[in-house]
């Protein structure tokens, strides 16, 4: 029974750990879709893109970790903001269909760039902590990189509220994610914001590939199944709230890892989109978003 | 402009000199293609009637009615493996299994339209890219259903005990295509045709003016899944085996690449699209690192420029020759 008690709160501790990275994964969704309405398909490779960057600045630079991992961030930033500016921007087509359709190729567009600068195998990233380091905490163990991720999950996710609620550029995200015209016309620059927005949610996407970086090994499709459970937690919280995303990134977790112990270690992955059907189906708002209603 | 004075004359597919001897000469081109190609050239032709079929009912779906579907690859998956099942296990003969391959298949569609109705734009996007893996997760998981890593392999396409040969194999896969696309010319000129469009440009409208939305959504997805599935039985039977790595979200990006480099809303602009997409990739096998790049680029430069895709061009050209010097 205690042996029980103590599995149930490990397979939970685990869940938690990779929930905080589903949960980064989701929130660069949600940014973004709040703000300019697109899903943007090209999260997950762009994420990539910014992993393979550390890599590089990390292997072949000699970087610090800290200093590669801030490069990374900054430049997957730049690819972001500069996509909004050069294609979203300019695009003839823009209906929701197109958007789509546009991000789907800069998906494709990234993926083969980072297929041809640095090649199908799978590569490691130094990663300062260890996964064979273990803390006991009665019968749970716990990994120093478990640790690790979850405490900078939650501290990004942390100064990403603080962002958003607390200062003026906040402010005027949720102003443009409100009301796009009406931001415009009380001064606010929605264009920077748009990039802004694209710049940060680019970001969020790589910190969250740095950290799944030694668990899943780097190669150029790795971000693909952790991209779509990001997917499966926003639309679990409500895609259009980020408080929303950060739970169903954690709920994911634990209820995967609570599937995976339990029921089926194979079918682990399909539950996730189980899930999002279930969600859709029968509240489509998700747990905390808004009212899914739309204006004729 | 000729004048149209009887309503057969509006109906015709067809219409003067010019366009007879195109269809004519298109036909001769098809007939003779095995003679004139080389022996490998025709696997290739053959492939591309697959993927005409899988285009032209993903065009119906995301084209004509505006419903997003990133999960085709799962239709088709499950048309191919219903067909594999079918003729592996219970021995049915090929017409059967095609057929059993694309009614399996609507019947998914159908399945997906279901939760289809309540959902729109991004959600049906991600409901659909959902479904396309978890199909490929079960067939990966599921090895008494899919064979696992070994693969299921299908009998050799015969008629009356005679087996097929490559330039046989062509013929019928170009003959069951051209049927296919006939059937889905005629559809969209129809009032079911009409009614998806009209999905499409509003459903809110749509259902006003008396389309039942229930109805023509979940048919829309069926007719589109019937056509993958289909697909998915030739190819099938093309390949001679099926592994779940056939079926992956890259099949399903492709199929989409397709319909929006050849052009959305059009049934010529799904063939050109699936032909383009078909012969480039077997062409540039040397370069196919670069592939998803090029797929990439062209899809984001298509969206960019030009959205209703070559098709859309190829109007825009004759057009200009049409009004010319105006």
């Amino acid at each position: 029974m205690v042996q029980d008690m103590a599995l149930l709160v490990q397979y939970v501790v685990v869940g938690l750990a990779v929930g905080s990275l589903y949960a980064l994964v989701a929130l660069g969704i949600v940014l973004l879709y709040r703000t300019s309405r697109i899903l943007n398909f090209a999260h997950g490779d762009l994420a990539t893109f910014g992993t393979f960057i550390a890599f590089a600045l990390l292997t072949a630079w000699r970087w610090p970790f800290a200093a590669a991992s801030l490069g990374s961030l900054l430049t997957t930033a730049v690819v972001g903001a500069a996509f909004f500016f050069l294609v979203i921007r300019p695009a003839k087509e823009s209906t929701l269909l197109g958007k789509i359709v546009i991000t789907l190729g800069l998906a494709l567009v990234l993926q083969g760039a980072t297929v041809i600068l640095w090649g199908t195998g799978t590569k490691i990233l130094p990663f300062p902590l260890s996964d064979i380091k273990v803390y006991r905490l009665g019968q749970v163990v716990v990994s120093q990189i478990s640790v690790g991720s979850f405490a900078v999950g939650l501290a990004l996710m942390g100064a990403l509220y603080v962002l958003v609620q607390h200062t003026r550029v906040g402010l005027a995200m949720r102003a443009v994610s409100q009301d796009t015209v009406a931001a415009q016309v009380l001064g606010i620059p929605v264009k920077q914001i748009f990039a802004l927005t694209w710049g940060l949610a680019s970001a969020l996407g790589a910190a969250a590939g740095i950290l799944l970086a030694p668990a899943t090994l780097l190669d150029p499709y790795m971000m693909l199944d952790p991209f779509l459970k990001g997917f499966a937690a926003a639309v679990l919280g409500g895609i259009d709230s980020m408080p929303g995303a950060a739970v169903g990134g954690l709920l994911l977790g634990v209820l995967e890892a609570l599937f995976g112990g339990y029921v089926s270690v194979k079918f682990k992955t399909t539950l996730a989109f189980l899930i999002i059907i279930a969600v859709l189906v029968v509240r489509p708002e998700g747990l905390l978003g808004r009212e899914y209603k739309r204006r004729v | 402009m000729e004048l149209r004075q009887r309503y057969e004359e509006d109906l015709t597919l067809v219409r003067g000199v010019l366009g007879w001897s195109a269809l004519l000469a298109l036909l001769a081109f098809l007939a003779l293609l095995p003679a004139l190609a080389p022996g490998y050239f025709l696997y290739t032709a053959s492939l591309v009637a697959v993927h005409v079929v899988i285009a032209v009912g993903l065009n119906l779906l995301v084209g004509y009615t505006g419903q997003i579907s990133l999960g085709h690859a799962g239709f088709v998956a499950v048309g191919a493996y219903a067909a594999g099942v079918l003729a592996t296990r219970l021995h049915v003969p090929w017409p059967g299994a095609m057929l059993g391959g694309g009614i399996a298949a609507a019947f998914f569609g159908f399945l997906v339209g279901i939760p289809a109705l309540r959902l729109t734009g991004p959600y049906l996007t991600i409901a659909t890219l959902g479904f396309g893996i978890a199909v490929n997760q079960v067939l990966t998981n599921w090895e008494q259903l899919s064979g696992g890593r070994t693969g299921l392999f299908l009998p050799k396409l015969a008629i009356a005990g005679v087996r097929l040969r490559d330039h046989h194999i062509y013929y019928l896969f170009a003959g069951l295509a051209a049927a296919l696309v006939w059937i889905a010319t005629n559809l969209v000129r129809s009032h079911v045709g009409r009614a998806f469009v009209a999905i499409r440009d509003s459903d809110i409208a749509a259902e006003v003016m008396g389309v039942n939305l229930t109805v023509y959504k979940t048919l829309a997805f069926a007719v589109s899944a019937f056509y993958a599935g289909i697909g998915g039985a030739m190819l099938a039977y093309l390949l001679g085996y099926l592994e779940p790595q056939l079926f992956t979200l890259f099949e399903s990006i492709y199929y989409f690449s397709m319909i929006v480099i050849g052009g959305l809303g059009t049934i010529p602009g799904s063939i050109l699209g699936a032909i383009l997409l078909t012969i480039l990739p077997q062409q540039l096998a040397g370069l196919k690192q670069y592939l998803p790049l090029v797929y990439g680029a062209t899809i984001v430069l298509v969206m960019a420029v030009e959205p209703l895709g070559i098709y859309g061009r190829w109007l825009r050209i004759k057009l200009w020759f049409k009004t010319w010097p105006f």
